[in-house]
């Protein structure tokens, strides 16, 4: 076990990404939070299970995905019980982060099932290795691919619309300016 | 015949290379705008808190 400093300084440095993390997993940061706060304690009462020189980031990655995934399921099963829907129960991102500027985004990812929204995030944003990604959702680096994969193609879907006009606008532009 | 189809990428195969393309960046964009919001307060006092109930 690594002196209790470092462990502190450790986890304090993986706070951002937890957050960042957290976040788009939920889509509301006041939840974020909590979620990383959770993630630290348990992570502090079982700093035995840490296995000192494998990745420490990877290691609260892991606690963190696992208490949303309980977490997720408790919610989706008490929204059930209450109007029979989850994703009516979903309102605004934008109201709930307030980051506006990725609204669209954050609410096209609320739209994926949990398990490719969590690979799409841990490899094409937190910049885990597929196989790390594989570590931290305990499965086969094939599914985390594919599950990525899906992730992307059901993303473009959702968000086609107004990034084909964005594509177009830019394409011309560059004509425009090769010309 | 099929040399220049190989060549020439179809304006979907364009647009949808594109569109993968800028997801990608706006999901990069979209987190690190919240990493760097840095550590709040709270995260740093609850580490120091155990911390010191440790010692």
């Amino acid at each position: 076990m690594p002196a209790q400093d470092d462990m502190r300084e450790a986890m304090l440095a993986a706070v951002p990404n937890l957050r960042a993390f957290a976040v788009s997993l939920c889509g509301d940061m006041d939840r974020a939070n909590d979620l990383v706060q959770e993630t630290l304690l348990r992570a502090w009462a079982h700093q035995d299970s840490f296995e000192p020189g494998t990745n420490m980031s990877a290691w609260l990655f892991t606690i963190l995905r696992n208490h949303f995934r309980t977490e997720y399921r408790k919610r989706r099963r008490e929204v059930e019980d209450a109007d029979g829907g989850y994703a009516e129960r979903l309102t605004s991102p934008e109201a709930q982060t307030g980051h506006v500027e990725f609204g669209e985004l954050r609410e096209a990812l609320l739209h994926l099932p949990p398990d490719q929204r969590e690979a799409l995030i841990l490899v094409g944003a937190s910049g885990f290795s597929y196989e790390e990604a594989a570590r931290i959702c305990e499965c086969a680096v094939g599914t985390i691919k594919s599950r990525v994969n899906r992730a992307r193609k059901k993303l473009a879907e959702l968000l086609t619309i107004e990034l084909e006009h964005e594509a177009e606008v830019e394409h011309e532009l560059l004509i425009r300016r090769a010309v | 015949m099929p040399q220049t189809e190989k060549l020439e990428e179809s304006p979907k195969g364009r647009l949808s290379r594109d569109i993968q393309r800028k997801i990608g960046q706006q999901l990069r964009a979209m987190y690190t705008d919240v990493v760097n919001e840095g550590v709040p307060d709270r995260f740093a006092d609850l580490l120091r808190r155990l911390d010191d109930k440790n010692k």
